[in-house]
């Protein structure tokens, strides 16, 4: 099917509007913040286009999450935003660097509220059917619990080396390819046995809803013990076959915390040989007026490509990074 | 040699893996949300056809192996090399051994033209065409009447190859062979 066709249009038009008529529903208001910021995220591995401008650099954002979190801080009450957002450098069959994200904020909800409020999302767009959606077809698993099916090791209990080995082998890499600093980067190791062991463990698994991951992936995330005494983020993502659709965090208020949490990623910025994001202090201003509030960020596209059964999201972009 | 960064893979980029020349077939770039993000790749060894997997921290770099693709007519074969010659007017012309023609020297057939890898300006490998044309110097003779369905009969081509062909086929007639699967195509109206 052409991509000019009306059908092909259409389809991804009925989609965004079934989103829009959910949200609507739920008296969840609709709000469209800028995409070009003075602040960006801080996190190392994200990075952020630069626009110059003649009033300073501005960054095209990661996601529409401090400006966001302001309003959520002015009263705004539940809100949601469907918006374009950009990251660099990400590019293949399941990136683009230009994306839209869903992202909304549910003041007074917990996590599992939220994630009840996903699976809704999903029936009513028909990625799940109605007769399906018991409970057991929908997985909740943590991190430790998925890690542990497809790897054979604790995530939290293994040591470095062990994780180490095992993501060198993996990938077919030399363990110092992990090395960073003379020492071994833990959470780079977590994440190549993420992609290379877990998501093809989890593509098997349908709808999963992981949890608990470790408290080094928090970002903006309220860290809590679990029951084995780890310290564990208050997050959630969602993966359908094995792609990752959606990530959720209990939001962390604490406005200290968060500035820990900015310079320890710009710390690790500079360790990158990446300039370093000016921390939000608007935004650090506004944590403790925020209510209590569960949040999540979901890629639009991705969930399109999973209803239409497509492999890449070329397949279902009108244009892709390569043919615009 | 230059060296790629991993955004500049794709689908064909010759690289040097542990030292041997390499051709990319696959790469996929996977990245969890916020984590790393890494390029999986899937590759050939040129020098000994195996596929490999390796994967790269994205932004890391890997050497560029010094390997062209030329497509050159096969002229004749001296006892120990097959010379091929260029079909651009240079008349450029490079000796193979048989361990760089391998499997091709059963569809090696002067005046058709070969992809000849070259690495250090050396030849590494030959391809030969999706599909050839050869005659037959041996085959039982062929089955009247017997042209539609079922049964095949070995025949051996002027190159020494053996193929399977339908029964009604002929000793001398030429026949269009896909390399790829060695299987018989057609026959050819001469």
């Amino acid at each position: 099917m052409s991509k000019a066709d009306r059908v092909f249009l259409k389809k991804r038009a009925d989609f965004l509007e079934e989103i829009r008529r959910f949200f609507r529903f739920r008296d969840v208001i609709e709000v469209d913040t800028p995409v070009l910021s003075q602040v960006t995220a801080t996190d190392p591995l994200l990075d952020s286009f630069e626009c110059p401008t003649p009033d300073g650099t501005r960054y095209l954002l990661t996601s529409p999450e401090h400006a966001m979190k302001r309003l959520l801080a002015q009263g705004s009450g539940a809100i949601y935003q469907m918006s374009k957002v950009y990251r660099k450098g990400e590019v293949g069959r399941r990136h683009n660097p230009e994306f839209t994200m869903l992202e909304w904020y549910r003041p007074g909800f917990t996590l599992e509220a939220l994630r009840e409020e996903t699976v809704s999302l999903l029936q009513t767009l028909g990625l799940i059917d109605q007769v399906n959606a018991c409970e057991h077809s929908i997985r909740v698993l943590s991190y430790r619990e998925a890690f542990h099916a497809a790897c054979g090791l604790d995530p939290f209990q293994a040591s470095a080396d062990e994780l180490c080995q095992l993501a060198a082998r993996s990938g077919h890499m030399s363990p110092e390819s992990f090395v960073q600093g003379g020492e071994i980067d833990r959470d780079a190791c977590l994440d190549l046995l993420v992609s290379h062991r877990v998501e093809p463990w989890l593509a098997e698994q349908g709808v999963v809803f992981l949890t608990d991951f470790p408290a080094s992936q928090a970002a903006l995330a309220v860290i809590r013990c679990d029951a084995q005494g780890d310290r564990v983020a208050k997050r959630f993502e969602l993966y359908i076959n094995g792609m990752e659709i959606a990530n959720a965090y209990e939001e962390l208020t604490d406005a200290q915390e968060q500035r820990v949490r900015f310079e320890a990623d710009n710390a690790r910025r500079r360790q990158l040989g990446k300039a370093e994001i000016p921390v939000d202090e608007r935004l650090l201003a506004a944590l403790p007026k925020m209510p209590a509030c569960s949040g999540i960020a979901l890629g639009v596209d991705r969930l399109f490509l999973q209803r239409e059964k497509a492999a890449s999201l070329e397949e279902i972009l009108p244009f892709s990074w390569e043919t615009l | 040699m230059a060296s790629y960064s991993t955004n500049e893979f794709k689908a064909g980029l010759k690289l040097l893996l542990d030292g041997d020349p390499c051709s990319i077939i696959e790469n996929e770039f996977v990245k969890p949300g916020k984590g790393q993000a890494f390029n999986r790749v899937k590759f050939r060894n040129l020098k000994t056809g195996r596929v490999g997997e390796r994967t790269f921290k994205s932004g890391d770099t890997a050497e560029g192996a010094d390997v062209v693709d030329l497509e050159m007519e096969y002229l004749y074969n001296d006892g120990e090399f097959y010379y091929f010659m260029m079909t651009d007017g240079s008349f450029e012309q490079h000796g193979a051994d048989s361990k760089a023609l391998g499997e091709t020297l059963k569809w090696l057939k002067e005046q058709d033209k070969y992809t000849v890898t070259l690495y250090n300006g050396a030849p590494l490998s030959v391809t030969p065409p999706n599909f050839v044309e050869l005659e037959i110097i041996e085959t039982d003779p062929g089955v009247r009447g017997d042209t539609a369905q079922g049964g095949s009969k070995p025949a051996k081509l002027t190159t020494g190859a053996v193929v399977a062909v339908p029964l009604f086929i002929n000793q001398g007639e030429v026949i269009k062979v896909d390399t790829r699967s060695g299987e018989y195509v057609s026959r050819v109206k001469s």
